[in-house]
């Protein structure tokens, strides 16, 4: 039997590879903004397993919110790759560090 | 007093009849003429003269009421209230005639004075505006207004010094009034904080009417040593009066002051503004009284600046500083008689010195009008058959001013001396012989430069020679004017002034220091005075300075010279007039230049600018220099801090 804890574990380790993703890669900035979509969908597992258990629907109402978001935000991300690739001829995370101090 | 005007009205219209030309002949400068600007300042000082004079009529001989009402509120501050008022007694009135008197004779003597001088309009705005800023002084009824008159007359004494603003040595002389008299004026106001400390008002008759219920504070200025408060304060009010009136050691600044015009010589730096230190220092007898310490110390520098001032006036040429140094010598004997709480008497002298030497110091310009500007007296002599007027004016001041008996500076020099023998204060005996001394130095240097000037051998040059004449009328006619109170004036008033009750609701003085209610007992009016004074020490002493003078300067001519050699010492000692100005070049100057050095050097240059300034800026970049490094530009450590903050926020909301 699945239970909600079954779901928030699950939730929780996918959240953690997601966040472990971000920082421990240093190759290609195409990983990082999977590893972000990859956080959202965690955190919308969580949505959906609390709106199951306490029968409330307006988790799932969310979820679609944020797939939006989420999607839009994909699709903006990759637009900036295309022109940041163009501009830089490198999406090497290690390259990208004109932020620096 | 008027029917149909209140006394504030008339009051008022004193005081502001001078402000008003003075801001005409100002203001206006460029608009009006010169005419314009004589006749709207003499106006001015002429309406106010003739009030005045009403007003001491009102005062001496219709008994008139103390006048003590406040015109002004400016503010009240935590119930201490800072106020313009008039305060309007038998001291106050006759100080308005002397003033008065002498400024408007200044101003019509000035027409002729500065008659070819571009700043003629300038000049007469600014001794209107003295005038009104020595009526705001005498007429002031509290602490407050006192300071603004003080002030207000060193900021025209200041401008007048300094007329001449393209001469060099007239720049230096006003900035040495004006910085000498900073250094009284400090301890000035500090006695009146002293005072609105320990009273806690300004007002002249709140202070006085509760003096004696604080006769016995003390102050812990130095820790273990309780001194009285009384003594601290007199003796800070008194160093205002040091400053203001040229006593040993502020007085440096009165013979460089004669760089100014010499109508504001005989105004400013002889008959009046010198003299407010007097008037101050009587007008706060109630407390002076107070401290006998305080007193003793008036005393001591009155008979040192009496002395040595008039040592001093023998060997100058300059004819204006000789009557500087005269002008010293007598404020040290005003002085002396307040030392001697012989208020009256010192009020009394302020008033016949006022007039006679207004009246010498005129003559002296006269004389230099004569001379086409030269104020050397070894290039004059002989004068006598040009100048008459001048001539006589001048015999008949310089023998009211060494006491010549019958004149009015017998009367007052003379009670003083009586007022110091009779006193029994610590420093009497020194302060007597002093300026029983004085007397002798003063008849000397008088008769010096009346011989040298009048009499003898005529040393002028050719050209000058040719144009000697007397002067114009707007000259002699203040000269003649002057002659008739400095002869007579002493002897009209003395009864009334140091012996009647003139000032009896004025000056307070305690039973034990009363020396003129002493003396009072053995006055029988002015004429017993004058034949108990010819056969006295002051009188032989006189005549013994006359004689030594014309025996000097007149029938042996060759003998100072020789004199001035053997005692080459002395000379220099007095050359270089004690000393005082090399002391405060080097020692106070120079002092306060290095000590400013070090101050710019380590304080401003190294610890200011150095360590505080330059050294924050530094710091701050060498710190960013170090932080920066933690700016890499990598996302991932971004995110890293990121989470790192997430984590620590939710370890504070789980906790």
């Amino acid at each position: 039997m699945l239970t909600l804890t079954h779901f928030l574990v699950l939730s929780a380790i996918v959240f953690s590879i997601s966040l472990a993703g971000v920082f421990i890669n240093r190759k290609n900035i195409i990983i990082l903004l999977m590893c972000v979509e990859l956080m959202l969908l965690a955190v919308n597992t969580n949505f959906i397993a609390f709106s199951h258990y306490l029968n409330d629907t307006a988790g799932q109402v969310f979820v679609f919110f944020i797939l939006t978001v989420a999607a839009a935000e994909a699709a903006i991300g990759l637009a900036i790759l295309v022109v940041l690739f163009r501009n830089k001829r490198t999406i090497n995370v290690e390259d990208l560090d004109t932020l620096k101090g | 007093m008027f029917e149909n005007y209140s006394d504030s009205q008339v009051y008022l219209a004193i005081v502001l009849a001078p402000l008003i030309g003075s801001i005409i002949a100002g203001v206006f400068n460029a608009y009006i003429s010169r005419a314009v600007a004589h006749t709207v300042t003499i106006l001015g000082v002429g309406i106010s003269f003739v009030l005045a004079v009403f007003v001491f009529k009102y005062f001496a001989f219709d008994d008139a009421q103390i006048y003590n009402e406040t015109v002004y509120t400016w503010l009240v501050s935590d119930g201490i209230r800072f106020e313009i008022g008039f305060l309007v007694d038998n001291l106050t009135s006759m100080m308005l005639v002397v003033v008065s008197f002498v400024s408007l004779m200044v101003h019509l003597y000035t027409i002729g004075y500065m008659s070819d001088d571009p700043g003629y309009k300038r000049f007469f705005s600014y001794i209107s505006l003295f005038t009104f800023s020595m009526y705001m002084l005498v007429m002031s009824n509290n602490f407050l207004q006192l300071f603004f008159g003080w002030e207000a007359v060193g900021l025209v004494s200041y401008l007048l010094i300094g007329f001449y603003y393209k001469k060099e040595s007239a720049i230096f002389a006003n900035m040495k009034a004006f910085l000498v008299n900073r250094v009284g004026d400090f301890g000035f106001i500090l006695g009146i904080a002293g005072v609105l400390m320990v009273f806690n008002t300004l007002d002249y008759a709140e202070v006085f009417a509760a003096a004696n219920s604080q006769a016995n504070l003390t102050i812990e200025l130095i820790p273990g040593e309780q001194w009285s408060m009384m003594t601290v304060i007199c003796i800070l009010l008194f160093i205002g009066a040091m400053g203001k009136s040229a006593q040993v050691p502020l007085h440096v600044w009165l013979p460089d002051s004669m760089e100014g015009p010499t109508p504001i010589s005989a105004l400013i730096h002889a008959a009046t503004m010198v003299t407010a230190g007097i008037f101050m220092v009587t007008r706060m007898s109630p407390l002076f009284e107070l401290s006998e310490t305080a007193l003793s110390f008036i005393l001591v520098i009155g008979a040192v600046t009496a002395l040595f001032m008039g040592f001093l006036g023998i060997i100058q040429n300059d004819i204006k500083r000789v009557v500087a140094y005269s002008t010293l010598s007598q404020l040290g004997y005003m002085t002396v008689a307040l030392g001697a709480s012989a208020y009256s008497a010192a009020v009394f002298h302020l008033m016949t010195h006022a007039f006679f030497k207004a009246l010498l110091f005129l003559a002296a310009g006269s004389v230099i009008i004569g001379m086409h500007h030269v104020q050397d007296i070894r290039q004059m002599g002989g004068l006598k058959k040009y100048m008459p007027i001048t001539y006589w004016t001048s015999l008949l001041g310089t023998l009211a001013l060494i006491g010549f008996p019958g004149f009015s500076g017998f009367y007052s020099k003379d009670s003083i001396i009586e007022a110091v023998h009779a006193s029994t204060i610590p420093g009497s005996t020194f302060a007597y012989y002093a300026v029983l001394a004085g007397v002798f130095v003063t008849a000397l240097y008088s008769l010096r430069m009346f011989f040298i000037v009048f009499h003898g051998e005529e040393r002028m040059d050719h050209h000058t020679k040719e144009h000697l004449k007397e002067s114009p009328w707007v000259v002699t006619v203040p000269l003649v004017l002057l002659a008739i109170p400095s002869v007579i004036i002493g002897g009209m008033t003395i009864t009334s002034v140091l012996y009647g009750d003139y000032f009896a609701n004025v000056v307070f003085v305690q039973q034990a220091h009363d020396v003129l209610g002493h003396l009072g007992k053995s006055y029988h009016g002015p004429l017993s005075m004058i034949l108990h004074g010819i056969m006295s020490a002051p009188f032989f002493l006189m005549a013994a300075g006359i004689a030594t003078a014309w025996y000097l300067y007149m029938k042996n001519p060759e003998l100072p010279g020789k004199i001035k050699n053997s005692f080459g010492l002395f000379y220099d000692i007095l050359d270089n007039k004690y000393g005082f100005d090399a002391f405060n070049e080097k020692v106070i100057a120079g002092g306060t230049r290095g000590l400013g050095h070090i101050f710019s050097k380590f304080g401003d240059i190294m610890i200011i600018d150095g360590i505080i300034v330059n050294g924050s800026a530094k710091s701050v970049a060498w710190f960013s220099s170090v932080i920066r490094h933690v700016q890499t530009g990598y996302l991932y450590h971004y995110a890293f801090v990121m989470i790192l903050g997430l984590i620590g926020l939710l370890a504070l909301v789980v906790y």
